[in-house]
């Protein structure tokens, strides 16, 4: 084996890169009402691997469930937050189900960080859209914590936040976007796709209706970030065209089924890009140029 | 390059030297087939073979292997936290093996070993290995390596090459390890002056007997999207039984599976070979299939040898021309017609292919 180096990201090639960093199960919180999505905090067991986890908002990770197996879920944290990482959880799989079922103080592991990131080099000094349904919110979370944080907000300009859900209950870190709600650096736009709460104050309407209101012009000064269900994306897509928002600000984070997590497994790919190693994170031009299987 | 001389005679005792220095693993008929196993005390690879049925591509890539392990109970310091397990990479030699699936893990390597990750079982194994190959004299019907970037005499990914010339066969040595592997073997004799020639005659005799081709000139140049979207691809994928033998057979087919495997308070991580021609390969927790029809699965198959690789990594298709899958599929569907459709897509000569076919 060659000794360890550098790859192209600047990070150091790992060793065994199917072995995870033991960690523990710091805390866990139920987000919504269908009790469906659970967020795990976990603290690495070796101080020293929460380095080597240095990780970009918009990146994955697999959390390595010993005797169960791995799933690829996006990091929620944010890299300004220290001393732990956060994984918010949707119930759904074998892996996922028996997390789900987990307890603080258990063992585990985590395997990343892995693919891309959004591309904040290019967005500095540009206005910033973010839009999310459901519970693909979790590296949208972590992005605009790492834009807000007191280092960072002054590199980027307008932060727009068009977040959407079926039910008040359904939303995701609901008390983080309360206070972002207060803040006048950051326009946030919550809405639900029905509600029967008279007290509810924000929007009610589908993704792409209140995208349609609330988006911010095109312009060659303003991406979009989007991450959501297929049908959101669907529908979302023809009113940023409408609106004139070039394919190349345009920028989506795919999923797909994934094992390795670092392009080697052969599942994931669209096209020549491997969704897990090339991606997460491409460009709606990107997109464009392969064949559509995700 | 020198070319050594071994007398067929002095064989079998060269492998026995050689076999003190490291594992031999050869051809050997196991009932009706030929497979690589590794050979035991005084047994020779048995050369009276085409090619062996499957691909030897498990000798670096086994179909399951343990990659980690971990303890489940509680009470063990270290309970649940994954451990790499140790692996056997002492040196080992693959004797026999075809030019074709020795060019296949040169080709399979630049999945394994990229700058961003290297695969340390994939890797390590290889690296153990001294792959002494045999040149074919007598291809099968449906080889076509000659047009696939290999041919039957084809040296790249061998540490040495021989070639059966009568009573005696012409060894060079391509590599350091292999090289070290002659020494070992304690095979000295220098082949004669003509032998340059002699190996030239029998490369140039070898290649003329391949008769079926395949044209890869235009894959590169095709747009994706375009060949994706070609209506090939339905009558192509019509008889497909999505049985993935295509998969399995082939040298330059690479794609596994990761699954936990537990008994009682102990288990292991394993890696299994998958293949593209399952459901399952894709299929998302929420039920949504990006590739949920066997015309996905199929085109994936092909677009990934013919396209994708070709587009990713700059150095062919990923195929040696083999023919494995070509003979072993139980519906006939043949990569050398999928090349032809795909390459000639576009372009006037199409309408003639398809139109004759």
């Amino acid at each position: 084996m060659p000794a360890p180096s550098v790859n192209h990201k600047g990070g150091a090639v790992v060793e065994n890169p199917y072995l995870p960093y033991p960690v523990r199960i710091d805390d866990i919180i139920v987000e919504t009402e269908d009790r469906n999505l659970k967020t795990f905090k976990f603290v690495f067991l070796n101080p020293e691997d929460e380095d080597r986890f240095a990780y970009r908002a918009g990146q994955f990770a697999e959390l390595s469930v010993t005797g169960k197996g791995e799933i690829p879920i996006g990091i929620a944290s944010s890299p300004t937050e220290k001393g732990f990482v956060k994984f918010t959880v949707n119930k759904v799989g074998l892996v996922s189900s028996f997390l789900h079922s987990m307890k603080v103080g258990d063992v585990m592991g985590i395997r990343g960080p892995l693919g891309n990131w959004y591309p904040w080099e290019t967005m500095e000094g540009k206005n910033v859209v973010i839009i999310g349904g459901g519970f693909a919110f979790t590296t949208l979370r972590s992005s605009i914590i790492y834009m807000l944080d007191p280092a960072n907000r002054s590199k980027y300009r307008d932060i727009h936040v068009i977040y959407g859900a079926r039910s008040p209950g359904m939303l995701l870190y609901r008390d983080e976007l309360a206070e972002w709600e207060k803040r006048d650096d950051i326009n946030v736009h919550i809405t639900v796709d029905a509600t029967d709460d008279p007290d509810w104050k924000y929007n009610v309407g589908f993704v792409p209706t209140i995208t349609e209101q609330k988006a911010p012009p095109a312009g060659d000064d303003t991406y979009a970030i989007i991450c959501g269900p297929p049908v959101m994306i669907k529908f979302t897509q023809p009113v940023l065209d409408s609106l004139g928002y070039a394919h190349d600000k345009i920028i989506m984070s795919l999923e797909n089924r994934m094992k390795c997590g670092i392009g080697m497994c052969g599942r994931c790919n669209i096209g020549r890009e491997f969704v897990c190693k090339d991606g997460p994170v491409f460009t709606l031009e990107e997109i464009n140029r392969t064949p559509k299987e995700y | 390059m020198k070319i050594i001389k071994i007398d067929k005679g002095e064989w079998a005792d060269g492998l026995a030297r050689a076999a003190g220095h490291c594992r031999l693993i050869g051809p050997r008929k196991e009932k009706a087939y030929h497979s690589f196993r590794v050979l035991g005390a005084g047994e020779v690879p048995d050369f009276d073979f085409l090619n062996t049925r499957l691909s030897p591509k498990s000798l670096v890539y086994p179909q399951s292997e343990v990659i980690l392990e971990y303890s489940l109970d509680e009470s063990d310091d270290d309970h649940h936290i994954m451990k790499a397990v140790e692996k056997d990479n002492s040196p080992r030699a693959v004797v026999g093996i075809r030019p074709c699936d020795a060019k296949a893990f040169v080709l399979v390597r630049q999945n394994f070993d990229t700058a961003d990750y290297k695969d340390p079982y994939w890797l390590n194994a290889y690296e153990a290995t001294t792959f002494v190959g045999l040149a074919c004299e007598s291809p099968c019907s449906t080889c076509f390596c000659t047009t696939a970037g290999c041919g039957p005499h084809h040296e790249e990914g061998l540490d040495v090459l021989l070639v059966s010339n009568g009573d005696h066969y012409l060894a060079k040595a391509l590599t350091e390890k292999g090289g070290a592997f002659i020494q070992a073997a304690g095979w000295k004799t220098a082949a004669g002056e003509d032998a340059a020639a002699r190996l030239d005659a029998l490369k140039n005799a070898a290649e003329a007997k391949i008769v079926s081709a395949v044209q890869t000139g235009n894959l590169k140049t095709t747009d994706t999207n375009e060949l994706y979207a070609a209506p090939f691809w339905e009558e192509i994928s019509f008889s497909c039984i999505n049985c993935g033998t295509c998969t399995y057979s082939c040298p330059t087919c690479w794609c596994f599976d990761i699954q936990d495997e537990n008994k009682g308070k102990r288990g292991v991580r394993m890696r299994n070979w998958d293949s593209c021609m399952e459901p399952l390969f894709t299929i998302h927790g929420s039920g949504h299939n990006p590739r949920g029809s066997k015309l996905h699965r199929v085109r994936q198959r092909f677009m990934h040898k013919l396209k994708y690789f070709v587009d990713k990594y700059d150095s062919g298709i990923q195929c040696v021309g083999c023919g494995r899958c070509v003979r072993l599929c139980p519906v006939n569907i043949d990569i050398r017609r999928v090349c032809e459709l795909m390459n000639n897509y576009g372009t006037e000569k199409n309408a003639c292919a398809v139109s004759e076919s």
